[in-house]
């Protein structure tokens, strides 16, 4: 019986990469092998999804690889495409097809799998292995707890949304890196009158847009009115700051603040980072772990200076900090409830020996982001990417509020809520009153 | 009269049981004037038809009962279904999404029409020669035929890119346009591609028919003095009516459940302007993670799709005195 049900899961998790884009749901047994008839090592075997793309596809395939080779079971790892992903793996949980390891963002939508119990409480486990949990960095727990009990363990490296800008461009159309909302407005239309576009943005993918809504809130109306907002405070979203960020929005829009055509640009197809990197564009709100594809994509973008980062600017009579930031403080596992004893020990020994490892924390400063573990501050000093590595870890370190991007702090039915408002909220078919008033209905556009 | 059974299987590739079952019948019935012929149902046949029925059933109907049950309750895709009778069905109807996706639909389904079923007529018509020439550009015409849809959105998507598609890269600045990011703009890039994806399957189906018709009507039109356009208006379109029927009902059956090539490339944006019913469903369902609501879309997709594919059979099929082989 266990045979049957590991050989159908290890078969479901084994389809290639190329269904994803599909989203088709079966494939062929992968090279990992299948049922207790024993891979490498100690006889059992346990699966994990992981997000395509690289540098970290490379990294995460070569820590299973290590890990593999350790004789402490065996580890499938199968890679999706981050959109198709996160639809897949929920269908999966609900099928009771989920691969053992469940990689996601921790936050609302590992809430709701906690409340179906879908996934372990892991927080006795950790207090067995408590050098373990000491290894990372604090601020990680927050998005792996609910209700006071650990669900989820950190993996790979923290991801703030900065405030990219090609200093080129900048240097061409006479402006420099916005500090405040004023030097904003001046960045924008320094770049329209001199030939640029001021933001690069890739508006069909909506979270991009989130972005912006994300630290406007904060700075207009400080941290707080997102906290309540994502505790499901009674009318949270109809907070004045709410609209205020409306109103800028409105105020980016009319000003084109926004590169032409971003409506159709997709973050799927990286165009966003290119329009930055191409002498194209001025400014870009991303995630840091752009910084890794504009590195390698990018020619001596990167490596020869040009490429700027910098904190959202803060706006007047706001209540948000310089230094508050906004993002993903990193990703994080989940064990499948529906999973086998023998699949959650292959499991466990991966997240203590093969997830996040030096070795693994090494590839991640070589790739050009902060890994989410203790100590990193030597490793981070002599990488090539020195500067801009050191600024995110202190900025993390510094930070009095790091919120969690919005789309995963929220259960998953607002979030979709969210962001369809948010692209209506942008396309300027939506008044910023109409959006609060949308969010706090939970109404759909 | 040569015999048309032979070339009239090309005719059938694709259509239906249905349509292939009114064009046996009402072929023959108005030629000769006589009842239709029926066969006695052996074991055999009932055999014969198993493999097929059961497929039919654990694969369409099984999920469509599954579907029907689940638009009764609420689920949010993983955890427990709670059965809340006609909350999701309330909210599936109430909602503008619906209503407004519902509207697309039909746009899409009258637009798609409009623009292939003339062109696909007249390339059937032209292909249907059989100059050597005609050969070479039907292997042509018939390239987008075999491409996957997704293949073909994510290519289009890469070539509408307004700062790294087409436009910069054939250095015609005309061609930077806002394709997928404006509301008009963004449904004629949609039909163009479904037309240029679609067209040459239902030119296809036309240029089979248009072989089967018997050489001697045209000889004879030809000997009455009528000139090519008035034989294609009186001769060939006439002929062509259930080939016409069974082409609309793919084609309108079709773009009532397209998805794949709107969901890579406008994922139902800009806002909600492409969001079509279809597309609407799978986002309900699986983004906002509400199955119960996206079931009940799901049965009116259905109910509508057989609606329709009754509907436009009906519009040519219960008219026994309109002969298609009448003259030959």
């Amino acid at each position: 019986m266990r045979n049957f049900s590991l050989s159908r899961r290890s078969l479901f998790g084994a389809s290639a990469g190329a269904a994803a884009m599909t989203l088709a749901a079966c494939g062929t047994s992968g090279p990992g092998g299948s049922g207790g008839s024993g891979g490498s090592g100690g006889g059992n075997s346990a699966s994990i999804w992981q997000l395509s793309g690289q540098p970290n596809e490379g990294i995460y395939k070569d820590s299973v690889d290590a890990f593999n080779e350790l004789d402490k079971g065996t580890l499938d790892i199968t890679f999706f495409q981050n959109d198709a992903y996160k639809q897949k793996i929920r269908t999966a949980i609900g099928a009771g097809e989920a691969p053992t390891v469940i990689y996601g963002w921790g936050g609302g939508g590992l809430r709701t799998y906690a409340e179906e119990k879908q996934v372990d409480d892991l927080t006795s486990w950790l207090e067995e292995n408590s050098d373990f949990k000491k290894g990372f960095v604090d601020s990680v727990w927050d998005a792996a707890t609910v209700d006071d009990k650990i669900y989820a363990l950190p993996i790979g490296a923290t991801q703030p949304i900065i405030m990219f800008s090609n200093e080129k461009v900048l240097d061409k159309i006479g402006a420099e890196a916005p500090k405040t909302w004023d030097d904003l407005m001046d960045v924008v239309e320094k770049a329209n009158s001199g030939g640029a576009a001021p933001i690069s943005l890739a508006g069909q993918s909506r979270w991009t847009s989130m972005m912006w809504l994300e630290y406007l809130l904060d700075r207009i109306g400080g941290p707080e009115v997102f906290a309540n907002i994502a505790a499901g405070k009674k009318d949270a979203w109809l907070d004045d700051a709410v609209v205020e960020m409306g109103n800028k929005v409105k105020e980016l829009l009319k000003a084109k603040a926004f590169a032409d055509g971003f409506e159709s640009m997709s973050a799927d197809s990286n165009t966003d980072q290119a329009l930055l990197w191409s002498d194209k564009a001025a400014l870009m709100l991303h995630g840091g772990w752009t910084y890794g594809g504009m590195k390698t994509s990018g020619g001596d973008f990167v490596s020869g200076g040009h490429l700027g980062y910098g904190p959202f600017p803060t706006i007047e009579g706001g209540k948000g900090k310089l230094e508050n930031l906004v993002g993903n403080p990193c990703n994080y596992v989940s064990l499948s409830s529906a999973a086998s004893k023998d699949e959650k020990t292959v499991a466990k020994s991966y997240f203590l020996d093969g997830m996040m490892t030096d070795d693994v924390a090494a590839a991640f400063v070589k790739s050009g982001s902060a890994p989410v573990i203790q100590g990193q501050e030597d490793a981070l000093a002599k990488s090539d990417d020195a500067d801009y590595l050191q600024w995110v870890y202190t900025s993390i370190q510094d930070a009095p509020v790091f919120t969690q991007s919005w789309d995963q702090a929220l259960q998953p039915t607002d979030a979709e809520n969210l962001l369809v408002n948010t692209e209506q909220l942008f396309l300027g078919k939506l008044e910023p009153e109409q959006f609060a008033e949308n969010m706090n209905s939970g109404k759909g556009a | 009269m040569t015999s048309p059974s032979a070339v009239r299987q090309d005719v059938r590739v694709g259509a239906d049981a249905s349509q292939t079952r009114a064009r046996r019948q009402s072929a023959p019935r108005a030629r000769r004037g006589t009842e239709p012929h029926r066969e006695p149902v052996h074991v055999s046949h009932v055999l014969f038809a198993l493999p097929a029925l059961l497929f039919f059933g654990v694969f369409a109907l099984l999920p469509l009962v599954g579907v029907l049950v689940l638009s009764f309750t609420s689920w949010n895709g993983i955890g427990a279904i709670h059965f809340t009778g006609l909350t999701s069905w309330t909210e599936a109807l109430s909602r503008s999404t619906t209503w407004h996706g519902l509207a697309l639909v039909v746009l899409m389904i009258v637009a798609t029409w409009l623009l292939q079923t003339p062109l696909s007529i007249l390339l059937g018509t032209f292909l249907a020669g059989q100059q050597r020439y005609r050969n070479v550009l039907a292997i042509l015409y018939f390239l987008p035929l075999l491409l996957s849809s997704a293949a073909i959105a994510i290519t289009f998507k890469s070539l509408l890119d307004p700062n790294f598609g087409l436009a910069s890269g054939l250095n015609l600045p005309f061609l930077k346009q806002n394709w997928l990011g404006d509301s008009v703009l963004v449904w004629i890039v949609l039909l163009v591609i479904i037309a240029w994806q679609f067209i040459p399957f239902h030119t296809l189906i036309y240029q089979g028919a248009v072989r089967q018709i018997p050489r001697s009507m045209f000889e004879a039109a030809e000997i009455d003095g009528a000139g090519r356009v008035r034989q294609f208006f009186s001769i060939t379109l006439p002929q062509l009516k259930y080939t016409l029927i069974t082409s609309s009902t793919l084609m309108v059956v079709g773009a009532l459940t397209y998805f794949d090539i709107i969901f890579v490339l406008t994922q139902g944006g800009p806002g909600s302007s492409t969001r079509i019913l279809p597309l609407d469903m799978y986002l309900t369902g699986f983004r906002g993670n509400e199955m119960g609501v996206a079931s009940a879309l799901a049965v009116i997709l259905v109910v509508l799709g057989l609606g329709l594919a009754l509907g436009v059979q009906r519009l040519g099929g219960t008219d026994a005195s309109a002969s298609q082989m009448e003259g030959a």
